[in-house]
């Protein structure tokens, strides 16, 4: 399973035939700041993905201006 | 996981309301979240000029696409930041967007208009480019609003941005900044009314709503981000939100509810005069946006430093180096 991963910009092979959350888990990656993109379609952590599923990790936080 | 409201697959969790969504529904609930932030804080009618801040983001173009389909007559502004390729692109999916949704995009050149742009703010000396960066937009956006007759300025700010700056200023006790973060800004002398339609939404939620409405948007981070202290705030409130979901909403959102009367000031008493450079409203002699640009440029706010002159320049360094962006002088 090819896995895009999103700044920086990299591309990882892992195992697939498992929840998308234990995929999460190995990356070390909070569910909740991603997008997961799974062939294309939005999943979430609970669906499965496939040995031959392309999957994109897609970070939702964005920096921006310091108004603090 | 199934849909809350149809039952049908669901494609997006939202933890901190123990639900999920299908690829359907989910646009519905978040188009509902911003009508309900417009309509209790009164953000703006029907008949209200509104000009959305777009920056080729996720939270913007949302934003932007939320209030097109509400039938708001609402016209988007890009600043061009000049940060280099990254700035090329945001401005040419914000161009893309207007084109397919048929809305106007103004836009305007922070170089051509003011003489720099954000890298060389950075490379002149500034502590914090992200924080010249923050007062440029602000200064822009407000000018264009006035100079084309708007009612209101809106902001992709979300739950996530607000949740950290609340927490970095509280950390610092800002109690001025603290009582200004609202989602409603009210008009005044000079300063057109602010809003935050989406500060009920969280980044992961505006992020599936762009991704599952077909938004293309920028997703690399700015190149000049790094360290920012924004993002540090936003790591910290994420590992508490990881194991205690919906601390974030509970913080922002209690805080507008029972929160933001503690902390609120009287701006009567706050004097307005115009800037001596430029005639927006400030409380000094000078605006921090015409004091940021006479340092980035190495300009007299009134004129030109002349080579015998540079006594005086030091002398007066506090007035033209605005503290509050690059911190005290030595």
């Amino acid at each position: 399973m090819r896995v895009t991963l999103r700044n920086p910009d990299r591309e990882v092979d892992l195992p697939g035939g498992r929840p998308i959350r234990e995929v999460l888990d190995e990356l070390g990656i909070d569910g909740d700041t991603v997008l997961v993109i799974r062939d294309g379609e939005l999943v979430t952590r609970h669906d499965h993905v496939g040995h031959d599923d392309v999957l994109e990790i897609r970070p939702v936080i964005s920096g921006g201006a310091d108004e603090v | 996981m199934r849909c809350k409201r149809c039952r049908g697959p669901a494609v997006v969790e939202v933890r901190r309301h123990n639900a999920a969504f299908c690829k359907r529904c989910f646009p519905e609930v978040v188009t509902e979240q911003v009508r309900k932030a417009i309509r209790r804080f009164e953000m703006f009618d029907r008949g209200d000029r509104v000009l959305v801040a777009v920056s080729g983001g996720k939270d913007s173009l949302a934003l932007w696409d939320i209030l097109l389909d509400l039938g708001y007559d609402v016209t988007g502004l890009y600043l061009g930041l000049g940060i280099g390729e990254y700035s090329d692109r945001s401005h040419d999916i914000a161009e893309a967007f207007a084109r397919a949704r048929g809305a106007e995009l103004r836009v305007v050149d922070l170089a051509e208009a003011y003489g720099f742009d954000i890298p060389t703010a950075g490379r002149r000396g500034s502590r914090s480019t992200c924080a010249v960066c923050g007062l440029s937009k602000r200064y822009v956006f407000n000018a264009a609003a006035l100079d084309g007759n708007f009612d209101v300025i809106a902001t992709g700010h979300n739950l996530d941005d607000e949740a950290a700056t609340l927490l970095g200023n509280i950390l610092r006790w800002n109690t001025e900044y603290i009582a200004r973060q609202t989602p409603l800004l009210p008009a005044r002398d000079g300063f057109v009314k602010k809003v935050k339609p989406l500060h009920r939404l969280s980044e992961l939620e505006t992020a599936a709503y762009a991704f599952l409405r077909g938004i293309e948007y920028v997703v690399e981070e700015c190149p000049l981000v790094a360290g920012n202290t924004q993002l540090r705030y936003k790591d910290a409130m994420n590992a508490i939100e990881a194991t205690s979901p919906g601390t974030k909403a509970q913080f922002f959102l209690g805080y507008l509810d029972r929160g933001m009367p503690l902390f609120a000031q009287n701006d009567d008493d706050v004097v307005l005069q115009p800037c001596g450079s430029c005639g927006h409203p400030t409380t000094g002699r000078f605006c921090a946006f015409c004091r940021a640009r006479a340092q980035i440029l190495g300009r007299r706010l009134d004129g030109p430093i002349p080579d015998d002159d540079r006594e005086v320049v030091r002398a007066s360094s506090d007035e033209v180096m605005p503290a509050e962006i690059y911190g005290r002088t030595a």
